[in-house]
């Protein structure tokens, strides 16, 4: 690619021909300020906090959008330049409630930051007029406080680019715009997925989650309960993060220490509920197959992503598979088999999860998901909220032993462990199909050509002379892309359908720490991947615990039990909600 | 219709226009009676002018004698409902139905002049009987108005019979694209919608930039209040724009274009539509034009949003189905414009000028105006002054000129206090300034912008702060809050103002004021919010003592401001 040199503070540099400012300025280690720009998601433009002088402009540019040019001067920190800047902070200081010390984002906010880092002291417009919207907490897992919305705009590019849900975006005009839902319907009535994709990005306190720790507070501190904790795959290599160990580091023993030491009565394992996914939707998988049932098959263990094909896809939801997913199987399992092994009244039991999520928490509050006769999770917490518990309890991650999960809801294998990656879903349900089908084991454990941060993926693996070909997406963009192939009729010589909600799978999740991004996401893949390899048992279906519970309880997979307790269904949404009375 | 046919169709029709230049009627009538029906004279009722005269018309039975012909807008909105009658060209101004009717007797039929309807002039209160002797008139010279007014924009025939659709058929028959645009290069014709960008330069880039296909976008959005040049053209003269925008398509190598028209506008869509239909079975749009192997068509989008969907990458956003908000420029719509696809965006009164450029030259052109502003342009002239309307000046023209000679002076007799150019993107000139010659660089260098054409009048009893804080109140209102300085910058700058006019300033208010708008200039994301601040920029910059007796004293010099604050309970 053709190159351009410019000078940058003094610094010539030389740069590829499409670069913008402020990234060749970041490659000579000088950081411009911005609060809206997202490298390749959102460079919009909005801010106007990355503004820099250059010779013979009439104005300054903003160097998020400003493409390098030939011979450019540009000076990133003028005195003209910082007073704007300062002038444009404090125009939207003006506008904010300025709660820092009562904010959920309190200590990790750009804003916080930005005004530090500019030294804004006065706010000279302070005493002015504010927009008045009305905080929307009807989302059963993301909550909007557009006060403190910065109009970033971080979330809209998040919501349409990555996710193609495109469930909020600036309504209205000027001094009056809100990023919220079109007809500003509350969330709750959107086509939002509770992905939580938005508020990974967002820079401010103006969309988060929905917390429910002092739910589980009180469950703790309530001796009439026996509270049982299950932790997601994809949690043990994020929950680190927050104690400065590097992203991907798998803190699984300690993880399970620090909740015995919350008090939980029993701390399990979803990756034990994850195999008997496994087990559920590969015998599904070859059920369909052998009796010419509807293919591809498509995984539904991703609540973003149900919910999404509820909306967009109503006409192919025969092909979701009606496996639960792994959290709603351990809740209905804690409440019937556990409750019965362990002589407890399932009234008594409290299920928590923690989850790397935001969906989650929609998804345990669905009508459909009661099979126990109860609610069959109570309270889901996403990664930050447990993170959150353990700072408040004084418990320093970093300085527990590591311990053990409880059996048997706790016993689990590699293949339970990868459901956390993008690709592993299908990778684990091939290594329990093709024995299931075949008889034989399988050569090669690794599937590797499912594993990886490619949009769209795809495999053939020969079980004894069928060729079974599968794909797999993440981020519900690339879902859509799939979907539209396959309503086209693209796709019928496919057999399974992985479809991840979050780019990279759990471990991007709407519930881990809040500024994921890509090399995170490898990082903890990487993380992930370890677990697995490290396992003794690599494959569902060899889980002692997942064999015991079909011998001792559910019978056969498949089965009449299986297909009260572990199966669901689906309903039909609207893809245009409009507003109603 | 190929080129043949269309000079056969030229030659009739200028034959039945005879009689408008005052030579013999051929086409059997003796009488063709216009009637301005510009939107500025539909409110001042001249349908019921048109009706009586029609309906008098029939009643005596001189429907075989007399024509009556419903034109666009002919400028002097003030004198309207206005009725011209040919051969004579007698100009009737003020004319009401029952004047209507006396008309037809007393003109039509008796071959009396009605005196008690013709314009007497201010200067030797004589009677005039045409329209070209009217002071409004004298110093203009109308090139993009050179049909408005003067022939039924619903008849193609009209229009060819005056020099339409004579340059689209010699673009097509024997020029190169390049010599198109070279054309259009050479007569210095810079774009009409504010910002002045060369238009043949524009076209070059488009030509030469990768992708296809391309586009041709006409902008008929005309968000400046007060404005209604573009609207005049397309009530007026549709296949003008028409016929610039093909000869672009030509030039650029597009087969398509888009009319935006502001739904505000249903009498410059409902005219520019039957244009496009006219054009379309008339074969000079369409496939094969003229039978010359080109394809073109049009089709108009009708915009419904605030001042900023003028602009014109929010304008593209909004053809293109998503919301009209701007984004960042490069790439500007050469290179990636509607669809991502390179594509020629510009101004009605832009276009309207393109057909008669390529007609007499790019030289004869470029010899009207100064050395960097070369042509005509339209103004709105409005406010404190005499004769208000449409008025079409060479550029280089003097403000003086404009305001008093052809504005007639200020009304009441009243000291000219400024002239506001650009609507409430520019700025107020001072009366001191007045001499200054109306071109891009010198307005800009007095801290205005030529803008799209609204020109305003501002008297002695007017309040700079009143008048900032109008034209904010409309900014902060028609932002799209894309950007943080102009969502909330240019209300705070309003908040500011309206504390002054309300006898609630606070101690620095001013200042802090004029270094708002010193950032909002510097840092907002479109023109918009560029030019946003330049009333208060300016006049704070002529009148800073105007607002230092509002913050300082609660005192509103001109008694415009409503002071909630008495100076007695300020001093406290
Ligand atoms: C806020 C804003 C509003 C505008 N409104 C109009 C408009 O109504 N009509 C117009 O022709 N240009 C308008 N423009 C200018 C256009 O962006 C663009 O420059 C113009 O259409 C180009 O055509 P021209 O080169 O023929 O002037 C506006 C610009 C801004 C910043
Ligand atoms: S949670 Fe997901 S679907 Fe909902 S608004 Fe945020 S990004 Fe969009
Ligand atoms: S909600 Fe957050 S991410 Fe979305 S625009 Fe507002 S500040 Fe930006
Ligand atoms: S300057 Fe104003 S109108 Fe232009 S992008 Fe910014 S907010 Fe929108």
């Amino acid at each position: 690619m053709a190159t351009v040199k410019l000078t940058i503070d003094n610094n010539p540099v030389e740069v590829e021909q499409e670069t913008t400012v402020l990234e060749a300025a970041r490659s000579l280690g000088i950081s411009i300020p911005t609060l809206c720009h997202l490298r390749e998601l959102n460079q919009v433009g909005a801010c106007r906090m990355c503004i820099v002088e250059v010779e013979g402009a009439r104005s300054y540019p903003a160097s998020c959008t400003l493409p390098v040019s030939e011979g450019m001067v540009v000076r990133t920190a003028t005195p003209g330049v910082r007073a704007a800047r300062k002038m444009i902070l404090e125009l939207i200081l003006s506008d904010h409630p300025n709660e820092c010390l009562i904010c959920i984002r309190n200590g990790h906010c750009e804003l916080q930051a930005a005004a530090d880092t500019l030294g804004v002291r006065e706010v000279r417009f302070q005493r002015m007029s504010r927009r008045l919207h009305p905080k929307d907490d009807s989302g059963s897992a993301v909550i909007r406080e557009p006060q403190k919305c910065i109009y970033c705009r971080r979330c809209v590019s998040v919501c349409a680019g990555v996710q193609g849900v495109e469930a909020v975006g600036p309504q209205l005009r000027g001094f009056s715009t809100v990023i919220a839902p079109p007809y500003n319907l509350p969330l709750a009535e959107s086509v939002c997925v509770n992905c939580g994709q938005c508020l990974l990005v967002c820079p401010v306190g103006a969309i988060y989650e929905r917390d429910e720790t002092a739910s589980v507070w009180a469950a703790l501190a309530d001796p009439a309960k026996h509270v049982v904790v299950q932790t997601a795959p994809a949690t043990r290599v994020t929950l680190g993060e927050a104690f400065g160990m590097p992203p991907g580091t798998p803190v699984t023993g300690k993880m399970v220490a620090a909740l015995r030491r919350l008090g939980f009565d029993r701390v399990f394992d979803t990756d034990f509920t994850a195999d008997l996914t496994i087990v559920e939707e590969s015998n599904e998988l070859l059920n369909r197959m052998k009796n010419g049932g509807v293919l591809p098959q498509i995984t539904s263990c991703s609540p973003g992503w149900v919910k999404f094909i509820e909306h967009f896809y109503q006409d192919l939801l025969p092909h979701l598979s009606t496996s639960k997913s792994p959290q709603q199987m351990f809740g209905a399992l804690a409440k019937t088999y556990y409750a019965e092994e362990a002589g407890v009244d399932p009234a008594d039991i409290v299920v928590v999860s923690v989850m790397p999520c935001t969906a989650k928490k929609f998804e345990a509050g669905r009508p459909e998901m009661q099979s126990s006769g109860h609610r069959d999770v109570d309270v889901v917490l996403t990664t930050r909220e447990l993170v959150r518990m353990l700072k408040e309890a004084g418990i320093d991650l970093t300085r527990l032993p590591d311990e053990e999960y409880d059996a048997p809801l706790g016993i689990s294998t590699g293949a339970g462990a990868i459901f956390g990656a993008t690709g592993g879903v299908m990778e684990a349900a091939l290594r329990t199909a093709y024995e299931v089908a075949t008889g034989k084991p399988l050569p090669k454990v690794d599937i590797k050509e499912v594993r990886g941060l490619e949009g769209i993926k795809q495999a053939v693996i020969d079980f004894e002379g069928t060729p079974v070909k599968v794909l797999v997406a993440h981020g519900l963009r690339h879902a859509r892309t799939l979907m539209e192939k396959l309503k086209a009729g693209e796709l019928s010589e496919y057999h399974f359908i992985e479809v991840m909600c979050c780019p990279g799978g759990c471990i991007g999740g709407g519930g881990q720490p809040i500024g994921t991004d890509s090399e995170d996401r490898r990082r903890r893949i990487e993380g992930i991947y370890r677990v697995d390899k490290n396992m003794k048992l690599r494959k569902s279906h060899e889980n002692p615990a997942v064999i015991r519970l079909y011998a001792d309880f559910l019978g056969r997979p498949l089965g009449e039990k299986s297909h009260r307790l572990l199966h669901t269904h689906y309903v039909r949404r609207s893809a245009h909600p409009v507003l109603t009375e | 219709m190929n080129t043949e046919e269309l000079t056969k169709l030229r030659h009739t029709a200028r034959e039945a226009l005879r009689l408008r230049e005052g030579q013999l009627p051929t086409d059997g009538f003796e009488f063709h009676v216009l009637v301005c029906g510009g939107t500025g004279c539909v409110s001042s009722g001249c349908k019921s002018v048109r009706n009586a005269l029609v309906d008098e018309v029939t009643k005596r039975g001189l429907e075989q004698k007399v024509r009556v012909i419903e034109t666009g807008c002919l400028g002097p909105c003030n004198l309207g409902p206005i009725v011209t009658v040919y051969p004579d060209g007698v100009f009737y101004h003020k004319v009401t139905a029952d004047d209507a009717v006396f008309i037809v007797r007393e003109h039509l039929e008796q071959g009396r002049v009605v005196q008690g309807l013709l314009y007497r002039s201010p200067e030797t209160g004589q009677l005039l009987r045409t329209w070209p002797e009217i002071p409004f008139f004298r110093k203009q010279r109308r090139i993009v108005l050179r049909n408005c007014g003067l022939i039924d924009p619903l008849s193609i025939g009209e229009y060819i019979a005056r020099d339409g659709y004579a340059a689209l058929p010699r673009v097509l028959g024997g020029m190169t694209p390049e010599a198109v645009i070279e054309e259009v290069r050479k007569s210095g014709l810079r774009g009409r919608g504010g910002a002045g960008f060369p238009t043949g330069v524009k076209w070059d880039a488009a030509r030469r930039a990768p992708g296809n296909p391309k586009y041709v976008v006409c902008n008929g959005d005309e968000g400046d209040p007060g404005a209604f040049m573009d609207r005049s053209v397309l009530e007026g003269d549709p296949h003008s724009v028409l016929e610039g925008m093909a000869i672009c398509g030509y030039a650029v190598d597009a087969a398509k274009g888009y009319a935006y028209i502001r739904a505000e506008y249903p009498l410059a869509i409902e005219n520019f539509q039957a244009a496009i239909d006219q054009a379309r079975a008339g074969g000079l749009l369409g496939r094969n034009i003229l039978d010359l192997g080109f394809d073109f068509d049009v089709e108009i989008r009708v915009g419904a949003g605030a001042f900023v969907c003028g602009e014109e990458t929010a304008l593209l956003n909004s053809i293109a189905g998503k919301r009209g908000e701007p984004r960042p420029r490069p790439p500007f719509p050469a290179q990636c414009g509607l669809f991502d696809k390179p594509t020629v965006i510009n101004n009605v009164e832009t276009w309207a000028n393109i057909p008669p450029i390529i007609t007499n030259g790019g030289d004869w052109y470029a010899a009207i105006g100064t050395e960097k502003s070369k042509g005509t342009k339209v103004f709105a002239l409005a406010g404190k002054v005499i004769n208000t309307g449409l008025v079409e000046v060479p550029l280089g023209t003097t403000l003086r000129e404009v305001v008093c000679d052809i504005g007639g002076g200020v009304k009441d007799g009243k000291k000219l206090k400024a002239v506001q150019t650009g609507g409430p993107s520019g700025g107020a000139i001072p009366a001191e300034q007045i001499d200054t010659p109306i071109d891009y660089e010198a307005l800009a260098a007095l801290g205005s912008i030529m803008g799209s054409g609204g020109m305003i009048v501002v008297d002695e009893d007017t309040c700079m702060v009143d008048l900032a804080r109008f034209f904010l109140e409309f900014v902060q209102d028609e932002s799209c809050g894309k950007c943080t300085p102009c969502r909330i910058g240019t209300r705070r700058m309003y908040e500011i103002l309206t504390r002054l006019s309300q006898g609630r300033a606070q101690k620095g208010d001013v200042d802090l004021l004029i270094e708002l708008a010193h950032v909002i200039k510097n840092s907002a994301l479109c023109g918009l919010g560029q030019t946003g601040p330049n009333p208060v920029l300016s006049t704070t910059a002529n009148y800073r003592h105007e607002y230092d007796l509002h913050a300082l004293e609660k005192k509103c010099p001109t008694g415009a401001c409503p002071m909630r604050i008495k100076p007695a309970q300020a001093r406290k």
